[in-house]
């Protein structure tokens, strides 16, 4: 065992401290030749004591002496030794790599494939609702509170109508985030607006907090004229330039590496903003994920990947889609600083997202949440999941663990909401559901051109040209063609 | 003290503006001002040294770009311009696209490097679903038009099946983004400065044979060559030629060696495969009712498919001769065996004569 360890953690904390105040920040800029990094944009603050709080202190420390060790050239050591070598004999036993200064050791172990406890997660209110005693959490104001309660109503109630609309067939397709709605509401109360969203595609709550409006979730389902899509894609892949919330895309984790690019970007404006993207269990296994988490702590951009570990993908359970203790641990891989919470405590999900996006920007790095939640509906409207899972699996969460009750009831017992402002709400919202629906029906959709633009920023010849020949077409044969689409 | 400010005291402007005005004429680089005689990485340089210079939110980013690129093409921009706007990435194609949609999704220039072509399939997904996509799907909301992707590509000699690929059909049929193959280094130049202006997502591939061997005189300042038009770089009057990148001086070789024979050849340029300039194409087969088109990709499936294609359905009735393809075998790049894969000069005049004499 390395002999630095045996120095308290408070020493090493405060060494680092005054290492990083020194050489990292704000003056010289130290540049790495051989590791190829910079610190020039390093602008973090130092740890604010809320966060400090909540970092485990000896990993702390080891994250950011691992961090102070890889920027420094191997020939830098010397300079090094003087905080290494507190314990006399400790030269003996390390040895010069790329990449830094590592101890050996001649006893040969394996580092086990997982811890003797699963990491803990974060949660801030008990099941039924009651506040846990002695608790760390960011507190929500009144005001707050009542919204990310009445969204999470109204998100729920939008889902059981679309849903119903699917089945319908008045909308060719719907997913819902039943189980879920507290990760997109708290997550979304605790950004700001100008935090770009990068959404997967179960997410729509986070909408819902910035302001869209059911009309415009209707819109979409429908694709008519009124969508920002322009009816181009299929229900669900929402997309708010003025909501900071990029369009969704099937195809999954392929925006993690882009929320680096976007995060990179903000980095070089000084914006005091950063960039959340959300991922479910499944897209973790994709590459996406791997490249999204391993660019954004190189370029040291702000992102905070939000991932919704449902359970679920599709019908494959997490057990058949890792064997690594979830996805929290799988951060420190990349050199990013990680939490697991209660993705079905909206106050805890509140917290963690209040603090890291406060690390994220002061400190200009990567952020990984992990929140552990249920998916109680299907997939989606083209999957039966009780052809994969036990019924009572799914009632048992859909009641007994149901995040919009657990949160009703924290907002009810403090004397923020009644019985009387739920009917009220819950018959609000239904009523402005069952109209926009009618209105989205009614809409027209987008004309035949739009077929055609946006393809490019302008369209070329070959697009004319098949326009044309199309319009001809549609002109012979207009019973081949949707009536309700103008030409 | 913003980040902006200091490259702009850097560059001794006062004022940091966002972009300088550049020119957009269409002159192909013939005009007044110096030119000195350069090789195609040079000119790649230095297209990449004006990007980064006209326009401070522009990026370079790749594999090892930093101390200057494996092939040389990025020489120099980290030291001018800083490690904040050139720099290395991991090893990860799919994250070095996803990364540089990211940045041009707000407004950046991002110039992502993939180090040969034969790489680029990491990123297929991104190049294909997500930056090509990207407009459309929005409705225009959002838009990475801000990005380009370079790659080397093409028979190098040596390459054998992972450093020689042609992998532009691929991407060819891919509506949304453009593709771009220069064939000399005046023409990179121009071209890549276009490439990189375009308010599309563009794939430009750099034929890799050429870094060295191709040294032409190219203009040293500022100028862009237009995208999607094709060029007629020999005038004749029997047969048209098709062909991209270093396909062309072979292909140069066998006009000059078939006029011997009496035969007239007129050359063109595609430059641009997408969208491609069939206007070019077809006036001047219907000048010589005759077509070939030679590419190092292999035959089927490749780009000269769709060029015969849309000829036959243009031009049928003025065709003389069936259209004729010179192209790679449909075979992975051998090493040994690359001087048999090749479409090579004689290959090229069998054909020639063979569609003259039809």
């Amino acid at each position: 065992m390395a002999n630095w360890l045996r120095i308290s953690s408070r020493t090493v904390a405060n060494h680092i401290k005054k290492r990083m105040n020194k050489e990292f920040m704000g003056g010289a800029v130290h540049v790495n030749q051989s590791s190829g990094l910079w610190w020039g944009l390093n602008r973090g603050g130092p740890v604010s004591d809320r966060n400090r709080r909540h970092m485990d202190p000896l990993a702390w420390n080891r994250a950011t002496l691992l961090c102070v060790q890889r920027f420094k050239s191997t020939l830098a050591e010397k300079q090094h030794d003087s905080f290494l070598s507190s314990d006399s004999d400790d030269d003996n036993q390390s040895v010069d790599f790329p990449g830094g200064k590592v101890s050996y050791t001649s006893e040969m172990s394996f580092i086990s494939e997982s811890s003797q406890t699963r990491v803990p997660c974060y949660r801030v209110l008990e099941d039924d609702g009651d506040l846990i005693s002695d608790c760390d959490f960011q507190q929500v104001s009144k005001e707050d509170a009542v919204k990310m309660y009445s969204n999470m109503v109204t998100l729920q109630i939008m889902d059981n109508i679309f849903y119903a609309a699917q089945r319908q067939g008045r909308i060719s397709f719907y997913l819902t985030s039943a189980g879920e709605e507290a990760i997109s509401i708290a997550s979304a109360a605790a950004l700001s607006e100008q935090d770009i969203i990068l959404p997967q595609y179960r997410e729509p709550g986070v909408l819902l907090w910035r302001g869209f409006t059911l009309q415009e979730f209707a819109d979409q389902c429908f694709g008519n004229k009124a969508d920002y899509g322009k009816g181009r894609q299929m229900p669900i892949h929402y997309g708010s330039k003025k909501h900071n919330f990029f369009t969704i895309s099937s195809p999954i984790a392929t925006q993690l590496p882009q929320a680096a690019g976007i995060a990179y970007s903000l980095k070089m404006d000084n914006k005091k903003a950063c960039v959340v993207s959300y991922i479910g269990d499944g897209g973790t296994s994709e590459g996406d994920f791997h490249a999204g988490l391993n660019f954004a702590a190189v370029m040291e951009a702000p992102v905070i990947f939000f991932c919704r570990n449902n359970g679920w993908a599709i019908s494959t359970n997490v057990s058949e889609q890792f064997r690594s203790d979830g996805i929290v641990v799988k951060g420190r891989a990349y050199g990013i600083r990680s939490i697991r919470v209660d993705g079905n405590d909206a106050l805890a999900v509140y917290s963690a997202v209040s603090a890291a996006r406060e690390m994220a920007i002061n400190e200009q790095r990567p952020i990984l949440i992990e929140a552990l939640t249920y998916r109680v509906g299907h997939h989606s409207t083209s999957d039966d999941s009780t052809k994969y899972r036990q019924l009572d699996e799914i009632v048992y969460w859909k009641k007994a663990r149901n995040p919009v009750n657990r949160f009703r009831n924290w907002v009810q017992n403090i004397g923020w909401w009644s019985e009387q402002q739920e009917t009220q709400l819950r018959n609000s919202v239904r009523k402005q559901l069952l109209e926009a629906i009618q209105v989205a029906e009614k809409t027209e959709k987008p004309p035949l051109s739009e077929l055609f633009t946006d393809v490019y920023d302008h369209p070329p010849s070959n697009l004319e040209e098949q326009e044309k020949h199309l319009r001809e077409t549609v002109t012979r044969h207009p019973k081949d063609y949707p009536s309700d689409i103008s030409v | 003290m913003g980040f902006r400010n200091i490259i702009g005291r850097r560059l001794g402007l006062g004022l940091v503006r966002r972009r300088k005005p550049f020119s957009t004429a269409t002159c192909d680089g013939d005009g007044n001002g110096n030119a000195k005689s350069i090789n195609l990485y040079s000119a790649i340089n230095q297209a990449l040294h004006i990007a980064l210079e006209t326009d401070n939110r522009a990026f370079v980013f790749g594999e090892d770009v930093s101390f200057g690129g494996v092939f040389r093409c990025t020489t120099g921009l980290a030291d001018r311009f800083g490690k904040a706007r050139v720099f290395n990435t991991p090893l990860c194609e799919q994250g070095i696209v996803g990364f540089g949609i990211g940045l041009a999704a707000m407004g950046n220039r991002a110039i992502a490097e993939i180090q040969f072509a034969d790489y680029i399939y990491p990123a297929f997904d991104q190049i294909v679903n997500e930056a090509a996509k990207f407009r459309y799907r929005s409705g225009n909301q959002f838009n990475c038009g801000g990005l380009t992707i370079r790659a080397p590509y093409g028979a190098v000699g040596h390459g054998g099946h992972y450093h020689s690929q042609s992998p532009e059909a691929f991407f060819c049929h891919v509506p949304g983004i453009k593709v771009v193959i220069p064939r000399s280094p005046r023409q990179a130049k121009g071209l890549l400065l276009s490439c990189i202006r375009d308010p599309n997502p563009v794939v430009f591939f750099e034929p890799k044979w050429l870094y060295r061997l191709a040294v032409e005189e190219v203009p040293e300042h500022d100028y862009m060559l237009p995208l999607s038009e094709a060029e007629v770089i020999r005038q004749g009057s029997d047969i048209t030629l098709v062909g991209w990148g270093a396909q062309l001086s072979v292909m140069e070789q066998a006009c000059n060696e078939a006029e011997k024979d009496g035969i007239s050849c007129e050359l063109i340029d595609l430059k641009t495969l997408l969208p491609w300039d069939k206007e070019t194409v077809e006036a001047s087969v219907r000048k010589t009712g005759r077509v070939l088109i030679s590419h190092e990709a292999p035959v089927t499936g490749g780009f000269g498919a769709e060029i015969s294609a849309s000829i036959v359905e243009r031009c049928f009735l003025r065709l003389e001769a069936p259209v004729a393809r010179v192209c790679g075998l449909d075979t992975p790049f051998p090493l040994v065996f690359e001087p048999f894969y090749m479409p090579t000069k004689n290959k090229i005049l069998d054909a020639i004569k063979a569609t003259v004499n039809y």
